[in-house]
């Protein structure tokens, strides 16, 4: 969308690029670790430049080399990363007001481009959806310019970091700070006591069913977490708002 | 898949592209308004960190399909390090080098 001259033209654009201007030195070097974690698992180049450039979500990428490299199935795969981007689901409905009036397809490009950072700070920038014309330009510009200097960010420092991964020696373990920033997020999540049982279950069943074929006990792991959180849930809390965070 | 591309995993990739528009986009790909059963709602809220769980922690205390036996493993050390980092100060970066300060000397190091 930062391709348009039309929407790079609006004022609020530029106050979108200064508004996320700080956060992307952080999403940059996030990036540029995330590029080492890939090779240094053992993705080659190609693959870690095509998962770079069209996946495009930290987390997901992360959580998928692991299953990757040990061959899991698409299905497993393509499972686990749509419960760790769950999260989008809740803010696409959060967004779903701000973005209607446009045709489907700007919708799903402006969809596509706004990662957690960017839905975060537009929507604080703009509490309500647009009311008129004006306005639905003015936010639409904002929120280009907010992910344009973030997928620049992430995409050129991804790339600085796929590059100098084949100078690293793989013995150094490198690959392991993908684990780590997944620790950082997974710990970012874990707001509310019920969702660190959902998050001790589920590793805890991991383990014990590592021995399961094609990686399933990633699934199991999930399965069985949420399966007794909601039991939990239904058991012992009476207001629902309580695990609401 | 050590270093070498295969089509398979490309189609993977691809295939989590997908993934990433069709959740980024979810409530605004259809034109009606429409919303989500109760019991999916609820599933939103523990899914994404067991998901996440069920990824990492054999990553951290799993060697070669079996549990670590021993307690010299720098990735147990550097995970504690990244862990106790973020409930101190917050933020996924700085969990991820103080991490990785702990989990090399000891890995490199002491070879752990």
């Amino acid at each position: 969308m930062f391709l348009s001259a039309d929407i790079r033209r609006r004022p609020t654009f530029r106050e979108g690029v200064a508004q996320m201007a700080p956060m992307a030195v952080g999403i940059g070097a996030w990036g540029l670790m995330t590029g080492v974690a890939m090779v240094k698992s053992g993705m080659s180049v190609i693959e870690a430049l095509a998962m770079t450039f069209l996946v495009y979500a930290g987390s997901s990428q992360l959580a998928a080399i692991p299953l990757l490299v040990a061959g899991a199935p698409a299905w497993v795969i393509l499972a686990t990363g749509f419960c760790v981007n769950l999260r989008f689901v809740v803010f696409s409905l959060h967004l779903r007001p701000y973005l209607m009036h446009m045709p489907r397809w700007r919708r799903l490009v402006h969809g596509y481009l706004t990662a957690d950072l960017s839905y975060a700070t537009f929507t604080t920038r703009y509490p309500s959806p647009p009311t008129h014309r004006d306005e639905e330009r003015a936010q639409e510009a904002y929120l280009t310019g907010g992910y344009f200097i973030t997928w620049s960010a992430w995409m050129g420092m991804s790339t600085v970091g796929i590059a100098l991964a084949n100078l690293i020696p793989q013995a150094w373990g490198l690959g392991f700070a993908g684990v780590l920033s997944l620790v950082g997020i997974l710990c970012s999540m874990a707001t509310t006591r019920l969702r660190v049982l959902s998050a001790l279950i589920a590793g805890a069943t991991a383990v014990a069913a590592y021995a399961l074929p094609l990686k399933l006990n990633i699934v199991t792991g999930i399965g069985v977490a949420v399966l007794l959180c909601f039991w939990l849930e239904k058991q012992f809390v009476r207001d629902p708002a309580e695990v609401d965070a | 898949m050590s270093g070498q591309t295969d089509l398979w995993s490309l189609v993977v990739i691809v295939g989590l592209a997908a993934v990433t528009v069709l959740t980024r986009c979810f409530f605004f790909i259809l034109d009606r308004p429409w919303g989500l059963p109760e019991w999916a709602h609820r599933a939103l809220h523990y899914a994404p960190v067991a998901a996440l769980a069920a990824v990492i922690v054999p990553e951290i205390v799993m060697t070669q399909g079996h549990l670590v036996s021993t307690w010299q493993d720098a990735r147990i050390f550097g995970a504690l390090a990244g862990a106790a980092y973020y409930f101190w100060r917050r933020g996924v970066l700085g969990t991820m080098l103080v991490g990785m300060a702990v989990y090399l000397p000891l890995h490199l190091g002491l070879g752990w």
